[in-house]
């Protein structure tokens, strides 16, 4: 995949206020990229500065081999779904989409056919003739997504479009977004502060703290292997614990705060660990309660269970274990015959050195 | 129960004055009391007739609609840049600019006599009291504009600039139709005030009054009493229509963008 947008060395200041500091950044044609990170973290101004509605402060964006420097964002390949959608009220739906199109030569009918297409694509086929202001939140969405698809950018940069949504209609809209996404084949860009969107729908994340990119990888490996502990905590839940590096080689040796030493792949840490104190991080999916009669060939560590936290078809224990300073949250399916535990149960968790990731900090 | 007559009283005080225009306006006698002596319309048909009168009239309305025109412009430059942009010292500035709302329009008149008799050698005319009234006009609509405009979604304009359109053209196609009801209230509420403003166009007419400063001179002459209520009687109606037109406009507005009510002048 070749790289449609190019950043570098890219900086933002607001009076003394850093809001993007030296991003360096490759956005690859046809990929569903995200820009995910806490408020602030500068991921709405970054994408504002690819739609052109920011300057730079220094540092250079090319789109698709140009040099966006001084090009306005109505001249730019890149089209944007606001989070208020931005709908024009005083415009019928059908008007809303066409705007675009003010400028294109094309005839009359022929605009009127690109406009139904366009509301086809989205679900709204024959809702031309509306009222903007009487559409749902839903609705509304998706006429902003086919006013900004109906110009055919080259990149279509949706600002947090979800946030205003009911979670159903979210999980909906995410899903429709993916199968457009694939359907028109360009590049996506998504700004997100929520991290399980991100995940279900990018190909790849950047993501972003204090205006820098944490980390800038593929869904899987952000959540397998986040490079520090800002990122771990921030994608998913994750247990820290302390470490001690004690020998690097091909695998790497841990003395782990009450679980014991073990060995860990070299690839569970980052590039240059050495020798020395380290946070350990543990997903609680990749912990197991043993129940009564289980038997397991992972390692075994005895705690007693502190908190329990019912979901129905998860249950999240937190549980104590003698040299762990926080309780570890171990989550369990509920299955048929697996009861759920009281607080204060003596029990055994069932752990992995392949399931730790050693985290700088 | 004493606050309902507290209400009442207040409300008879506040209006009582205008309900007695009409009342003495088509009354049939030339002297202002009671009992009414019966129904004349002859005082509207002396206005008709009144040559100086017709002049009086055409000054002002051509001075109230130059002077709402301006007003407005300044309003809405005054109000988009208080609303939609950042700028170093914009609240002392916005403050600066709704001085004139406070400022006895006294001296207003008086500061501007001196201006432009004593120091720039002018002659008096319509124009001295189009910028007089432009000058306290313009705080109202900027009060009126700041609502439409503070209403309006920003990205609004961002929209239409990333759909392919130049600045100005973002402006026209979206901004503009959408604190349309805002500027027509703005325009109705200061040709309101410019119609109707004596002290100013007192001091600073020239040879040809306008109509409130020749309602003026008409009280010395106890007989054309009842024509002055006549023309009264136009002049609350007037003013009626014109402040409800705007308020029916500025609710249209804000139902048409679907926003809710934050509070106008009426």
């Amino acid at each position: 995949m070749t790289d449609l947008i190019t950043l570098q060395g890219v900086n933002k200041y607001y009076g003394d206020y850093h809001a993007l500091r030296q991003i360096d950044l490759k956005i690859r044609q046809g990929e569903f990229f995200s820009l995910l990170g806490p408020s602030g973290c500068g991921k709405t101004t970054l994408l504002r500065t690819i739609a052109g509605f920011e300057e730079t402060s220094s540092g250079s964006l090319h789109i698709d081999g140009r040099d966006m420097r001084g090009v306005s964002a109505n001249h730019r390949p890149t089209n944007m779904v606001f989070q208020s959608y931005a709908i024009f009220p005083h415009l019928s739906v059908g008007e809303n989409v066409a705007f675009g199109l003010r400028k294109d030569p094309r005839g009359k009918a022929e605009k009127a056919r690109a406009v139904e297409r366009a509301l086809e694509m989205v679900g709204l086929g024959g809702y031309g003739g509306r009222r903007a202001h009487a559409l749902s939140g839903g609705q509304r969405q998706r006429v902003a997504l086919a006013r900004a698809l109906i110009l055919e950018p080259k990149v279509l940069l949706l600002d947090e479009p979800l946030s205003a949504l009911d979670k159903k209609m979210r999980e909906q809209m995410q899903v429709e977004l993916m199968r457009l996404q694939r359907q028109v084949g360009i590049t996506f860009i998504l700004v997100t502060h929520d991290q399980e969107e991100a995940l279900v729908m990018s190909d790849r994340i950047a993501v972003m703290f204090e205006g820098e990119i944490g980390q800038l990888d593929d869904p899987e490996t952000l959540y397998r292997r986040p490079n520090s502990k800002r990122v771990a905590s921030f994608i998913g839940l994750m247990n820290f614990l302390r470490g001690r590096v004690t020998e690097v080689g091909a695998q790497i040796e841990v003395e782990v705060a009450g679980l014991g030493r073990c060995a860990v792949p070299a690839e569970q840490a980052p590039a240059g660990a050495a020798p020395g104190d380290m946070s350990i991080g543990i997903r609680p999916e990749t912990l197991a309660i043993l129940f009564e009669g289980e038997t397991t060939d992972r390692r075994v560590v005895r705690g007693m269970v502190d908190e329990v936290v019912y979901y129905g078809d998860m249950t999240y224990y937190d549980v104590r274990i003698e040299g762990v300073e926080k309780p570890l949250t171990i989550s369990m399916k509920n299955l048929i015959g697996r009861p759920v535990l009281d607080v204060g149960t003596a029990t055994r968790v069932a752990w992995d050195e392949r399931s730790l990731v050693l985290l700088a900090g | 129960m004493s606050l309902r007559i507290y209400a009442i009283a207040y409300l008879i005080f506040l209006y009582a004055p205008i309900v007695l225009l009409p009342i003495f306006a088509f009354n049939d006698g030339s002297i202002i009391a009671f009992p009414l002596q019966g129904f004349t319309t002859q005082w509207f048909g002396e206005l008709a007739t009144t040559a100086a009168l017709h002049e009086a009239v055409g000054n002002s309305l051509t001075i109230a609609v130059v002077s709402a025109l301006l007003a407005t412009c300044l309003g809405m430059c005054a109000a988009r840049a208080g609303t939609m942009a950042e700028f170093p010292g914009k609240r002392g500035i916005t403050g600066f600019i709704m001085l004139p709302l406070v400022l006895p329009e006294i001296i207003v008149a008086v500061s501007l006599l001196v201006v432009v008799v004593r120091v720039m050698g002018l002659s008096l005319g319509n124009w001295t009291i189009i910028l007089a009234h432009t000058l306290i006009c313009t705080p109202f609509c900027i009060a009126i504009l700041n609502g439409a405009f503070q209403n309006l979604d920003r990205s609004m304009e961002e929209a239409a600039m990333d759909l392919g359109q130049s600045r100005w053209g973002a402006f026209r196609l979206v901004t503009l139709p959408l604190v349309a009801p805002g500027i027509v209230s703005s325009l109705l509420i200061s040709f309101t005030i410019s119609l109707d403003e004596f002290i100013i166009a007192f001091f600073l007419s020239g040879n040809s009054p306008t109509m409130p400063v020749y309602i003026w001179g008409l009280l010395r002459f106890p007989d054309k009493l009842p024509v002055v209520m006549a023309l009264g009687t136009i002049l609350v109606a007037l003013s009626i229509l014109l402040l409800t037109l705007a308020e029916i406009m500025r609710r249209r507005g804000l139902a048409r963008a679907g926003l809710k009510d934050t509070g106008g002048f009426l």
